[in-house]
């Protein structure tokens, strides 16, 4: 079998290529290598990265959604915490001016008691000059007839008479002030 | 020749010998008659036609993928259907397993087409080896191993000259830290195995690889044959067919094993020889 090897002109070393073995492998290499370079490879890369860029693209809206979604929660709680401080504030400004008008009312209550109190030492003055008056002109009619009965003397001038009663009257004053 | 007088001693282990009417196979399997253009320089023989409908093959398979790719970038459509899944985790095998692993993500699709189309290509011409009337590795002939290993070799080399200029030799030749008294021996030493003995041992790896597996299902199949069929053969001996034949059935699954596995060597040194050439120190 060797020497049948041997004298095969035909068979050629195995570790040495021949011409065509080496034409082909580089046609076939060339050929593959030029469509996995420029075809294949670039589209499967843009597909991929399209992928991942999509992933990425929907974290990132859902990020932005959640975002936007706590942004609406802080709002809402803020303008509730706003609306209960105005609630307060009415409230407080309701009482305060409660009180304002009760101040008042106690205030026109006061002045109207005074009021009423002034009319009422008023009418109660102005009555005891009147009754004072009245007083005087009674007495004094009795006091003339009183003393037209007494002296018998006509008196009958006013002017005399007016002036009698008048110093009586003002004896009297001034003795009682005595 | 060692080759030969191994098979030889093997059939005449299993009590044979070529005068019986046994046929062990030899290295002629790998160099059959020309087909087409016989005698000039693109001589078409039966292997070289494997490798070309292998090429073809590819050419179809990844165009269906790559229009896939087009057709869902186009539509916008992200969820990948299952037979556009499998061409992306074959690629991804490359990218992500080979390359980015290796050379990082950046130089890793720098250098990824011919990380691709070399897988692709070891695998696909390893597999004909035991699929059925094929039945020869397209990469069992030295020729495609030869041009693959020189493209490894040139991509490697460019690489680290691009990277570091003229110094890429330096960095490869004088190791940093050896005492110059070594320096010489280490010089040669470096030379040898980084610009020598890289590329030659990537080609000889597979093509061998293939030779070997390529003749021990020859072998199994043909002595198959001879037990089953031979008129030399009577009786009882004739069970022994039944031994043979188990055993290439078994060697069969190893060779789809082993077409994966010397791709991805062959596709994994290749990276790595480029991530050397790149390091900053080796």
């Amino acid at each position: 079998m060797i020497s049948r090897i041997i004298h095969s002109e035909a068979v050629p070393n195995i570790l040495l290529p021949a011409t065509p073995d080496l034409i082909w492998s580089s046609v076939v290499f060339v050929i593959l290598l030029t469509f996995f370079w420029f075809r294949v490879l670039p589209n499967f890369k843009k597909t991929l990265d399209a992928r991942t860029d999509a992933i990425e693209g929907r974290l990132a809206e859902a990020e932005r959604i959640s975002a936007e979604a706590a942004k609406q929660t802080a709002a809402m709680a803020s303008a509730q915490e706003d609306s209960r401080a105005e609630a307060a504030a009415v409230r407080e400004q309701a009482r305060a001016e409660g009180v304002a008008i009760i101040a008042e009312l106690k205030e026109q209550a006061n002045a109207e008691a005074a009021r009423i109190t002034a009319t009422a030492k008023a009418q109660i003055e102005a009555e005891r000059q009147a009754a004072l008056v009245s007083l005087r002109a009674e007495v004094g009619t009795l006091a003339i007839d009183l003393a037209s009965k007494v002296v018998g003397a006509s008196l009958q001038n006013d002017k005399v008479a007016t002036n009698v009663v008048n110093d009586f009257l003002a004896d009297l004053e001034g003795g009682k002030q005595k | 020749m060692l080759l030969s007088n191994a098979l030889n001693l093997a059939a005449t282990m299993a009590g044979l010998s070529a005068s019986d009417g046994f046929e062990p196979p030899t290295i002629g399997e790998f160099f059959p008659d020309a087909v087409f253009f016989a005698g000039t320089p693109f001589a078409l023989n039966r292997i070289m036609l494997i490798r070309i409908l292998i090429m073809v093959v590819i050419l179809v398979l990844f165009s269906l993928w790559t229009s896939k790719f087009r057709k869902a970038y186009k539509n916008q459509q992200f969820v990948p259907s299952r037979f556009q899944l499998m061409g992306e985790i074959s690629l991804n095998f490359v990218r992500k397993t080979i390359a980015h692993e290796q050379l990082g993500e950046k130089d890793g699709d720098r250098f990824l087409p011919l990380l691709a189309t070399t897988f692709f290509i070891v695998l696909g011409m390893n597999i004909t080896g035991i699929i059925p009337s094929l039945n020869i590795a397209g990469t069992s002939v030295i020729g495609l191993p030869i041009v693959l290993a020189v493209a490894a070799y040139f991509t490697f080399i460019y690489a680290g000259i691009k990277k570091h200029g003229a110094h890429f030799f330096k960095l490869a030749l004088i190791p940093e830290g050896v005492p110059v008294v070594f320096l010489p021996l280490v010089f040669l030493i470096e030379l040898l195995s980084t610009f020598i003995l890289r590329p030659v041992t990537l080609a000889l790896r597979l093509t061998m690889n293939m030779v070997a597996g390529h003749l021990l299902l020859v072998l199994c199949f043909s002595a198959t044959q001879f037990f089953f069929f031979s008129s030399i053969v009577e009786g009882f001996t004739k069970a022994f067919g039944a031994g043979t034949f188990l055993f290439g059935f078994v060697f069969s699954l190893f060779e789809i094993l082993v077409a994966f596995l010397q791709a991805y060597v062959f596709t994994l040194l290749t990276t790595v020889y480029i991530q050397l050439a790149l390091a900053d120190e080796h």
